[in-house]
């Protein structure tokens, strides 16, 4: 079927042409437009026989249907020498400005929410509607914030290229940062009626993979796909049968998906040096790359979770001892919230609770500081504390299903 | 392009400049000359030698002091070539004031 060569060819070669067509045309929003129409063409022109090169055909056709666009525009005369028009004979290779497209539409010059937005629109090749539907806005909205987005790139002279040099390891960072944060949305939605939206989790795991062909030999790039993969191979064992949350050690272990499980252990064995935990030449290291740094680390920890046969036994103590560790390199307060935890199922909740001192001021807002303390309070017996610690939970938790489960929470406490 | 780095502070830390914090400009100044970046660039006198005139519904209103009532005066600005966002953030980096604002320059094609 012709659609379906198109539509194999729109998942195939998206970013890859876009990329390409944004360096020729130094317009990534002209360059968007006529490869938008390139593939709306080839809809029915590769009908009965799609061409020979589909990806040569598509760039062909996207060129000049930003000449038209071009010529159309007062900008024409101007902009005209920049293109490179009606190839006789189009490259077979198409030549990978990928990572380009990826360090532009991540630059730390744009909000968050613009970066999350580009990256999907461009990279990932969703429709703004399809990304809009993910963050519960309209699709006005979702259009006006990757217009604004975009212009923004052009108006302040972002530029369209690969940092180098002591500037590559921070932008990457970034860029890690953005990929990261589509995936905890969809892993764990902050707002609205469902709790995980796997359609946006895999986005973001398919980002993490193409991230990986073009940054090979990164641990943190493999450390983050690790990551994603072990969470994202949970993703139907999370969820009860009216769409509750199902906690780790009530999870149905044979409906996670051993397969990227699996893969996500074989990037972790194959970043060097990584047997041994805790590793202590990582101290002190001035510039290059801090080893391991955080994504490695949070997958290593999601790895322990993902090899135990049973709930009873996951391996508390090296999961505590990496928090310690991801504690050390981050200073992050959520980290120490999930030491806490760790710490609590290795030693007891009395030294779970000691660690959750100083974390309200940081973490008064979330309600997962306010779920845990009264987690370990009712298991010291200390259920009027507990009581009180659902309360603060449950002013400000954000979905509707973690409202249920820590109403359901509360109500097992024998105190009211 | 053409970018504005626009100087914020708190005035009485300028006030009592020392003659390190002035010299640390002239050098950003060369700094930038040498690089063939240097367009412009002045220091604006205290906020409290400002006018302010708000004009509207025939009246104009003319006040004492600045714009706006903050801690963080603009101080003083640079206009600076780079050759893109990442070329003025590296300048803007090492100019040596706490808060430096980025701001593309508008330029129309004649």
């Amino acid at each position: 079927m012709s659609v379906t060569a198109a539509e194999q060819a729109y998942r195939d070669h998206w970013a890859r042409l876009l990329a390409l067509l944004t360096a020729e045309l130094r317009d990534l929003d002209l360059a968007e437009e006529a490869l938008q129409d390139a593939f709306a063409a080839a809809v029915a022109a590769w009908s009965p026989e799609p061409p020979g090169n589909p990806p040569a055909w598509l760039l062909t056709a996207a060129r000049r249907r930003a000449l038209d666009r071009l010529r159309h525009g007062a900008l024409a005369a101007r902009k005209l020498p920049l293109l490179i028009v009606d190839d006789p004979d189009p490259p077979s290779v198409i030549p990978d400005e990928r990572l380009r497209l990826i360090f532009t539409c991540c630059h730390p010059a744009l909000s968050m929410d613009a970066r999350v937005a580009l990256t999907l629109r461009c990279v990932g090749g969703l429709t703004t509607r399809e990304i809009a539907r993910m963050f519960l806005v309209s699709e006005a909205t979702m259009a006006a914030r990757i217009t604004r987005a975009k212009k923004k790139i052009a108006q302040a002279g972002i530029p369209y290229r690969v940092p180098a040099g002591p500037e590559l390891a921070e932008r990457r960072d970034g860029v890690l940062a953005t990929v990261y944060l589509i995936f905890t949305e969809g892993y764990a939605a902050t707002g609205g009626d469902r709790l995980i939206r796997a359609d946006l989790a895999a986005e973001a795991v398919a980002l993490g993979r193409m991230l990986r062909e073009l940054l090979p030999a990164d641990p943190e790039v493999d450390g983050l796909l690790a990551l994603m993969l072990c969470h994202h191979a949970r993703r139907d064992a999370r969820l009860g049968p009216s769409g509750e949350l199902v906690r780790l050690p009530e999870q149905d272990r044979s409906r996670w998906h051993r397969e990227e499980i699996r893969e996500a252990l074989s990037l972790l064995a194959a970043v060097p040096g990584r047997e041994g935990r805790a590793p202590e030449h990582a101290e002190g290291g001035s510039g290059g790359d801090r080893f391991p740094g955080p994504y490695l680390l949070q997958a290593a920890i999601a790895a322990e979770h993902a090899t135990a046969v049973r709930a009873q036994d996951t391996d508390w103590p090296a999961i505590a001892r990496l928090y310690g560790e991801l504690e050390r390199l981050t200073g992050s307060a959520v980290v120490r919230l999930n030491r806490a935890v760790a710490v609590a199922e290795a030693s007891g909740p009395e030294a779970g609770l000691e660690l959750l001192g100083g974390l309200d001021r940081a973490l008064g807002r979330h309600h997962l500081l306010h779920a845990t303390r009264a987690e370990f309070l009712r298991r010291l017996g200390r259920e009027r504390e507990a009581l009180d610690a659902y309360g603060r939970a449950l002013e400000v938790v954000g979905t509707d299903p973690e409202r249920t489960f820590l109403l359901s929470r509360r109500a097992d406490l024998s105190v009211r | 392009m053409k970018y504005a780095l626009l100087l914020y502070g708190d005035e009485k830390i300028w006030a009592s400049a020392t003659e390190e914090q002035v010299e640390a400009h002239v050098r950003f100044t060369e700094m930038l000359t040498g690089r063939g970046a240097y367009l412009g660039g002045e220091e604006l006198d205290f906020s409290s030698t400002a006018v302010t005139l708000r004009k509207g519904s025939g009246e104009t209103l003319r006040t004492d002091g600045p714009y706006a009532e903050t801690v963080e005066h603009l101080g003083g600005f640079y206009l600076v070539e780079a050759k893109d966002l990442d070329e003025a953030i590296e300048f803007a980096t090492a100019c040596p004031e706490e808060i430096v604002e980025i701001r593309p320059v508008v330029e129309y094609q004649g």
